[in-house]
């Protein structure tokens, strides 16, 4: 470990060389769970919409008349050239649905994180210290409450207060119809457009809309940071340098954050990681819940109209989304802590 | 000290005879039991507060037909058909929903068919995943390295969307009913079970009693089943709990997203929640927030078993009544144990 330089390179060279195998398995996963779905696809899709020999058609443009090996082989180039294809029911390629419907996505996600850190790491660090306490308790119980509410109750309880009762937010949706309307689509995410094009009235409008889709996210990983904040805080304030720190007579609260927190946040990094598919499917909740026009709502519309090609696009996208984070983190990971590289 | 040697008879020197092993019952359910039993303070209240919830709910699964005003479908009663979307009243406590079926009848029988899925779901993923991790870690090898790759990846995915896709997929096969959703489930939790066990083998079969064993010319299987698994599930209990917790909102998230169980097999609370959205828009709050309370609360009190176990079972978290080493410092939190962090590989984070 001499030269930190050089062991980080080969600790990510070794880190993607694992991903491969794993980004295989996952798409190999979606191949085949896409194929054991009964029925053919353009049928389910398209039947009695279209006469026979237009499915016939379809079918065979669609590739879905040669061996499931070539299939198999078509759709690994499909994924690695990024190019995943258009959906049959309404004929948008996959790559217009990932950019539009994941920005709002993408935005909202990365809102939620936000909210939960903001809430969360203070409460968890408390709770950490003072273990045990009434403050602790509370902070625990709030945590286990915030999980144990289903992301689209939660969500629906701010419908009924914040819109219904008080008619501070809107309902639902992404923008207001006019604002819509008016706003150019330079990235897709609402809130930046707006500012891009200094539209003062689309910006507010935007943050209103975003306010309890966000919220309500962040809620349901606020819990998560809470307990991980405090278990690693509990397991890091029993070290020998801890104890060494205030026997030195270094002030408590240094000890805390100085000494304590900074060894905490290694776990607490990776296990957010690991969030992502927790993030991702709340996600999926939330946008139904409040008709966000993201990547998750639009699977579900596509999973009911049984359009098995857009489905088996975003899932795979899904499928990219986890690997790429779990790769990310491990790389901020390793950047913190150089114990992680091997 | 003296207790000990009190005992012994025939008064042989202390030093041939080590100290009597301090109380390890037999069954492993008994040493759960015993531990359980020296929970202390908050972990104790955790524990019970749970268990009383969660009993509630097991009670009303149980004898949902006998305790709910109506079945989990009807929409009339002596030939009059109730109001639709009628608030709670007196003869309907939680009010009628949008197919003019009683929210009360809907939320207890919704807990049976929580409770069903649910004890289906966990008993599947302990039947798969504990003896594909208990396999996987002894022999290793090639069939180690494709199965771990495999619960990875599975593990990676997002959970919801898993449950999702196969849900959809048995729907025209086996039905929308309870098998569908707890086999959807399964397929979500088997990962876990899979890598909390194989870590555990891992680190167990290099001890020296499968040593022995396996000089005494034991078979694998013997090993496995006898000196192995009931070193390495004493995680599960938590995970089990936590996991079952976790079912619960996962079945409603399926019901919301419309992949669940529908209305004519049984009544399941997430599909309520959907039904509720647009009564919710018109200020209908109790079509919904019962059911929604319901999921709340039982997965809180599952959870809370969940978390008082993992204070109680876990050897990094544990606090126990006994020696305890005070710091000179006013610090409320300074009360420390003789730390054992690195105790073994259990003291792994549970999320």
């Amino acid at each position: 470990m001499a030269s930190s330089g050089g062991s980080l390179r080969r600790y990510a060279l070794t880190r993607l060389a694992l991903v491969i195998p794993m980004v295989l398995i996952l798409l190999t996963v979606v191949f085949l769970l896409m194929r054991v779905a009964p029925g053919d696809p353009i049928q389910a899709a398209l039947g009695g919409k279209l006469s026979p020999e237009q499915l016939e058609a379809k079918r065979r443009a669609a590739g879905f008349t040669k061996p499931l090996l070539v299939q198999y082989g078509e759709y690994l180039k499909q994924v690695f050239t990024l190019n995943l294809g258009t959906a049959i029911t309404d004929n948008q390629p996959i790559s217009t649905v990932l950019k539009v419907n994941g920005a709002a996505t993408l935005e909202l996600s990365f809102t939620a994180t936000l909210i939960a850190l903001v809430i969360g790491v203070p409460i968890g660090l408390r709770a950490g210290r003072l273990r045990d306490s009434a403050f602790d308790a509370g902070g625990r119980l709030f945590g286990i409450i915030t999980y144990a509410a289903p992301v689209f109750f939660v969500g629906l309880l701010f419908q009924l207060v914040f819109s219904k009762w008080l008619d501070w937010l809107p309902n639902s949706g992404q923008l207001s119809p006019i604002d819509q309307a008016e706003l150019p689509a330079h990235t897709h995410l609402s809130v930046v457009d707006a500012i891009w094009d200094h539209n003062m009235s689309a910006f507010v409008d935007a943050l209103k809309h975003l306010a309890m889709p966000s919220f309500t996210l962040g809620l349901l990983l606020c819990g998560v940071v809470i307990r991980l904040i405090r278990t690693n805080l509990i397991q890091t304030l029993k070290g020998d340098y801890v104890e060494a720190a205030r026997a030195r007579g270094v002030p408590e609260h240094k000890v805390v954050m100085r000494h304590a927190f900074r060894n905490a946040l290694v776990p607490v990094v990776t296990v957010m990681g690991l969030q992502a598919a927790l993030l991702l499917s709340g996600a999926v909740l939330t946008e139904e819940t409040f008709n966000w026009p993201g990547i998750g709502n639009q699977l579900v519309t596509y999973l009911n109209n049984r359009d098995y090609t857009a489905v088996q696009g975003i899932i795979t996208i899904f499928a990219l989304a986890v690997v790429f984070i779990s790769l990310l983190i491990d790389f901020v990971n390793a950047a913190i802590d150089p114990r992680v590289r091997y | 000290m003296t207790a000990a040697s009190v005992a012994e008879p025939g008064g042989g020197s202390m030093l041939d005879t080590p100290p009597a092993p301090t109380g390890r019952p037999r069954g492993p359910l008994l040493r759960l039991w015993q531990q359980v039993k020296q929970a202390q303070g908050f972990s104790k209240w955790l524990l019970w507060v749970g268990a009383a919830i969660t009993a509630v709910f097991v009670v009303l699964a149980v004898f949902a037909p006998l305790i709910a005003p109506y079945g989990f479908d009807q929409y009339m009663s002596h030939g009059v058909r109730f109001a639709k979307q009628g608030s709670p009243s007196g003869s309907h406590w939680f009010g009628t929903n949008v197919r003019s079926v009683d929210v009360m009848s809907v939320v207890i029988f919704g807990s049976r068919t929580a409770i069903e899925v649910v004890v289906l779901a966990v008993a599947f993923s302990l039947v798969i995943g504990v003896p594909l991790g208990m396999i996987s870690g002894y022999y290793g090898g090639w069939l180690d390295r494709v199965l771990v790759l495999v619960m990875d990846a599975l593990f990676a995915f997002p959970y919801l969307l898993l449950a999702i896709i196969i849900a959809f997929l048995l729907q025209n096969s086996v039905g929308s009913g309870v098998l569908t959703a707890a086999i959807a489930i399964t397929v979500i939790y088997v990962p876990q079970y899979f890598r909390v066990v194989r870590g555990s083998v891992l680190s167990a079969r290099e001890e020296p009693y499968v040593e022995a064993a396996r000089a005494l010319g034991a078979r694998p299987r013997t090993i496995m089943g006898r000196y192995l698994f009931f070193n390495v599930i004493q995680s599960v209990p938590v995970i089990a709990t936590l996991n079952a917790a976790d079912a619960i909102l996962t079945l409603a998230g399926l019901g919301f997203l419309g992949f669940g169980i529908q209305p004519t097999q049984a009544a399941e609370w997430g599909y309520e929640l959907q039904r509720g959205v647009a009564d919710m828009g018109a200020g209908l709050w109790w079509t919904s927030v019962f059911p929604g309370l319901a999921i709340v609360s039982l997965v809180t009190g599952l959870t809370l078993v969940g978390e008082g176990l993992n204070d109680v079972l876990n050897p990094v978290l544990r606090k126990r009544s006994g020696r305890r080493v005070l710091l000179p410092r006013r610090e409320a939190a300074a009360t420390t144990l003789p730390t054992r962090q690195a105790a073994d590989g259990r003291g792994e984070q549970l999320s």
